[in-house]
């Protein structure tokens, strides 16, 4: 256990040492700072629009100021899952490369201890980004609208879990391919959970069966984005879900049976991590 | 209860493939003594070294470290390794670095404090302790690294190549930090092409080739082992030549110099005699102490095991 401890640690002095830390904050706030003086000047004109409009305007301004925080969040989960790829692709494949490796895995450890130690750290500055990011999001909502989403921790938990299993996926890809490599398998991943989302999203709209079980197949290949509809799902008000699609939205939404399945493949691909790694020859 | 030795192995090979690295290492390394492990390029020596210390699985075969099989927890905390082109964490100041290393290995904290102020002393690097690596010098890295492997006081050290890229100061101070663990009764097993180093620094030398010992050499014993001499003598008939061979092997004659291998220079008054008795002149009799690198390519052979 104290190894795991101290690999986690070594992982956030990393972190910090290599400026990653620094790069994500430094643009995350600017990411806020564009996000708050953008929603600004939308809420100004949202409200002069809506003042024209005398039916449902509650409505309405509950509509847009939740397109708008789903929009934020969105961009938000992209940047957690490429910041995700981006920590775990170089951790393994690097150190192994580089030979660093060799001096910490012949110490009285034992391999899943680098292993373990690396994901909590992971988690832990990924965790830290997502607070930052999506806690700057919905505060600068709530100070300018007094709005909150429903189920907000539920959804933003569910993001948290999408990072996390990018996270993980990338560890097991590095531990068993060169860092380039890991990128380009996560990040294609990612791109087919992306397209099978929208098929499916299409397929329920149109009510075409197949599209939709196209998209599921790809969900089961990689849940990614299906923890982001969850997501939406549990975060949209009411009308959007009545409604239908919007590209923040989502109407085919995955059962909790996929959230279950997205965490049990995600401590399965973490036990493949640590198998990978004991096997490999360093 | 006798001493275990400090690494023993048993027919180990290591297949890459369908390439043989090592093919059937069988050795024995003693407790207490520095070892030599001299071979050509991909002989296998860092193979060998990675299978002992886990890094590498075994094809097949078996070996043990301190007595106990590989891979046993307690006995990598006794061990000190420095990998050849090392590679530390550079992001990490020297101090950071020996701390990281020292937890690692579950060295209490004032202990391992007084010991890293200990080992930055005498590496020369004190001055140095709050400076990321990524700031050091090749042979500053290599000086941090032996600092790293001798933390723990280990009973067995692996020196994977320490003295490449150094400079003479550099390697003055491997070989006498090799001097002073051994006194303390410190295993070092060293793998290295610098023959003149491992002359100086190694009780025993094992000769490795295709990843199989070719040979176990104890080097105190080298300076009377074999002695190489060359004769010049002239009116000295090819006949009597082969009566030189009860003193010696390897026997050759080109034109009027005849050169030999002896065991013993006890041999060489009888050699002269002999010469004097078969009517011949003698010149000149030269005994040549064979160096490690004549026995070195005699070992491997001039091509170098390819």
């Amino acid at each position: 256990m104290k190894a795991i401890w101290i690999i986690t640690k070594l992982t956030f002095l990393e972190a910090i040492r290599r400026r990653i830390m620094i790069a994500g904050l430094a643009l995350g706030t600017l990411f806020l700072i564009i996000y708050s003086v953008g929603l600004h000047f939308i809420l100004i004109q949202v409200g002069q629009t809506l003042n024209d409009v005398a039916a449902g305007r509650a409505i309405l301004q509950a509509e847009s100021t939740n397109a708008f925080l789903m929009a934020g969040l969105y961009a938000i989960t992209f940047l957690s899952i490429a910041m995700a790829a981006l920590l775990g692709a170089d951790t393994l494949a690097g150190e192994i490369n580089s030979g660093t490796i060799q001096t910490i895995v012949t110490k009285p450890i034992r391999r899943a201890d680098v292993v373990l130690g690396k994901w909590l750290g992971f988690a832990g500055l990924l965790g830290l980004y997502l607070l930052l990011m999506a806690g700057g999001v919905v505060l600068s909502m709530f100070f300018q609208t007094h709005y909150t989403p429903d189920h907000l921790l539920r959804g933003l938990g569910l993001i948290y879990l999408e990072a996390l299993l990018i996270m993980t996926i990338t560890l097991m890809c590095s531990a068993a391919f060169p860092a380039l490599a890991t990128g380009a398998i996560v990040f294609g991943l990612y791109g087919l959970s992306f397209i099978g989302g929208w098929i499916e999203q299409f397929g329920s709209f149109i009510q075409n069966q197949t599209a939709v079980k196209i998209g599921i197949i790809t969900s089961l290949i990689i849940p990614s984005e299906s923890l982001w509809r969850r997501a939406v799902f549990e975060m949209q008000t009411p009308l959007s879900g009545a409604l239908g699609m919007s590209p923040f939205g989502t109407i085919s939404v995955p059962s909790l049976l996929m959230v279950v399945y997205a965490v049990a493949y995600l401590l399965i691909a973490l036990i493949f991590s640590i198998h990978i790694f004991q096997k490999r020859d360093l | 209860m006798s001493i275990a030795p400090a690494i023993q192995t048993d027919q180990v090979r290591k297949v890459f493939g369908d390439y043989a690295a090592v093919k059937g290492l069988t050795l024995q390394v003693k407790q207490g003594e520095v070892f030599g492990f001299l071979g050509p390029n991909g002989a296998g020596k860092t193979t060998s070294i990675k299978m002992l210390l886990g890094l590498i699985s075994l094809t097949s075969g078996t070996a043990s470290l301190l007595g106990k099989p590989l891979g046993n927890r307690d006995v990598m905390a006794r061990i000190g390794f420095l990998p050849e082109h090392f590679r530390f964490q550079e992001w990490l100041t020297a101090n950071e670095f020996l701390f990281l290393h020292g937890q690692l290995l579950n060295m209490k904290t004032d202990e391992l404090r007084s010991r890293i102020a200990e080992l930055l002393e005498r590496v020369g690097l004190s001055d140095y302790r709050n400076r990321q690596l990524r700031t050091f010098s090749k042979g500053m890295l290599q000086r941090i690294g032996l600092a790293q492997t001798l933390l723990n006081r280990p009973a067995l050290v692996f020196l994977d190549e320490p003295t490449s890229g150094l400079d003479p100061v550099g390697r003055r101070l491997v070989r006498d930090i090799i001097h002073e663990v051994r006194a303390q009764g410190t295993c070092v097993f060293l793998n290295s092409h610098l023959l003149s180093e491992i002359e100086v620094t190694c009780d025993r030398v094992a000769f490795i080739r295709h990843g199989e010992v070719v040979r176990v050499l104890s080097l105190a014993s080298l300076s009377t082992d074999q002695i190489s001499v060359t004769i010049r003598v002239s009116n000295f008939s090819a006949e009597s030549l082969a009566g030189l061979s009860q003193w010696g092997k390897d026997i050759q004659m080109d034109g009027e110099q005849i050169s030999m291998v002896i065991q013993s220079d006890a041999s060489l008054p009888e050699i002269t005699r002999y010469l004097v008795a078969h009517n011949s002149q003698v010149y000149a009799i030269t005994p040549n102490r064979m160096s490690l690198e004549d026995i070195f390519i005699e070992t491997v052979g001039k091509d170098g095991g390819l």
